[in-house]
């Protein structure tokens, strides 16, 4: 099928494909889907500069359905993400202003890059190790459709969420659908704030570094975190979009037809969060910042950026 | 919280989605695409606001049929085992 606004022409039944299975990891992992759908489109032939905006768009549209499944599910803390919605914005925006700026400076690529891999790497081993260690901690004998998200989500180093609660900076708020009395407005603006900053220099959502944050740092169920980064990223990318739009980096045919797949997956990746514990979603989840990590030394060695 | 939803409900629901998706594929799609590269090549800030209102739209849409389609087939399970 040619697509007219970016000149490319790709099979539909592959956009649908592509969408389909990252819709599945969307709504399972409430993760954008970019380190997979950005290399993906590429290769499918479509110009670069069209990738990261028409990425965005079609992230739009599945966060949206699978945000309203974790939402009926209950999974969606709204209180929380009208604080880090903002937050994001800004972040996404330095991230993109400070990457425009440092590409004056030599070498800043393998410097920005070096140091994002080691972040992503750590991020990966840590969400292992811990997960591996909540697997064996003693859970709730309750079947798990009758468990609450606290008693589905064992975490083994939840002494991290503790201390950030502990932190003393106001303003502070309760988050009670996310079973937390109190925390500082300034730990949920930082570490949205720092997604949105990976997200300006990566593209996509960053949910494999929203994510675990928001888990660990913030103390979050699991399921919960997932189906908040998710109503979260409708907006964030809504935005992002937005503005690739104006600049002509969208081919909104080509998001349409992959948000059709997407749509489908989205529901069957949301589903799925409620047939698994939080400790085993997490071990799955452990494996995509590698393949971000992936991507920027396929991009440093080629010389070629994939977002 | 929703009970959870049986398999053989959601497997309805993701074939009526997709035969959804089909026609929609077919003509809706078809007819956009002339559309959206003229308003690309004349107007760009109105084709940024229509790609978000397009996109939502679809997602919208689709959500509100393929739920009707399932209110629709469960009530005609419900009366068939009331018979």
């Amino acid at each position: 099928m040619y697509f007219p606004i970016s000149g490319a022409t790709i099979d539909p039944f592959y956009l649908i494909g592509l969408g389909f299975i990252i819709g599945i990891l969307g709504g399972f992992f409430g993760v954008g889907g970019s380190f997979l759908a950005g290399p993906a489109l590429f290769v499918a032939g479509l110009p670069m500069n069209f990738v990261v905006g028409t990425d965005l768009l079609h992230i739009v549209g599945k966060s949206m359905v699978a945000a309203r499944k974790h939402g009926i599910l209950g999974n969606i803390d709204l209180r929380l993400a009208a604080v880090m919605v903002f937050a994001t914005i800004g972040g996404s925006e330095v991230g993109v202003q400070a990457i425009e700026s440092l590409k004056r400076i030599a070498r800043v690529d393998l410097v920005v890059g070096l140091a994002t891999i080691i972040v992503l790497v750590c991020i990966s081993f840590f969400v292992f190790l811990e997960s591996w260690q909540a697997l064996k901690l003693k859970g709730s004998r309750k079947p798990l459709s009758e468990q609450t998200s606290r008693e589905k989500d064992k975490q083994a180093f939840r002494f991290i969420a503790h201390w950030t609660h502990s932190i003393d900076w106001a303003p502070k708020m309760g988050l009670p659908h996310s079973g937390i009395k109190s925390i500082s407005v300034w730990a949920i603006l930082i570490v949205s704030f720092v997604g949105g900053v990976f997200s300006g220099f990566l593209g996509g959502g960053a949910g494999y570094i929203r994510m675990p944050c928001m888990v660990y740092l913030l103390g979050i169920p699991t399921h919960i975190a997932i189906g908040t980064d998710l109503f979260e990223i409708v907006v964030s990318a809504g935005y992002g979009s937005f503005r690739h739009a104006m600049n002509g980096n969208v081919d909104v045919m080509i998001a349409l037809i992959m948000q059709t797949g997407a749509a489908i997956g989205a529901q069957i990746g949301a589903v799925l969060t409620q047939y698994f514990q939080g400790p085993l979603i997490r071990i799955a989840f452990a494996p995509l910042p590698l393949i971000g990590a992936g991507l920027i030394i396929y991009g440093l060695v080629t010389g070629h950026h994939i977002h | 919280m929703e009970p959870l939803p049986s398999w053989k409900n959601f497997v309805v629901e993701l074939l009526l989605y997709a035969a959804l998706l089909v026609v929609y594929f077919a003509f809706v799609l078809h007819y956009l695409g002339g559309w959206f590269k003229d308003l690309y090549d004349h107007d760009r800030n109105l084709f940024a606001v229509m790609a978000l209102v397009i996109m939502i739209g679809q997602t919208v849409v689709l959500e509100l049929a393929s739920s009707f389609l399932i209110w629709f087939v469960r009530e005609k399970q419900g009366k068939k085992r009331r018979k």
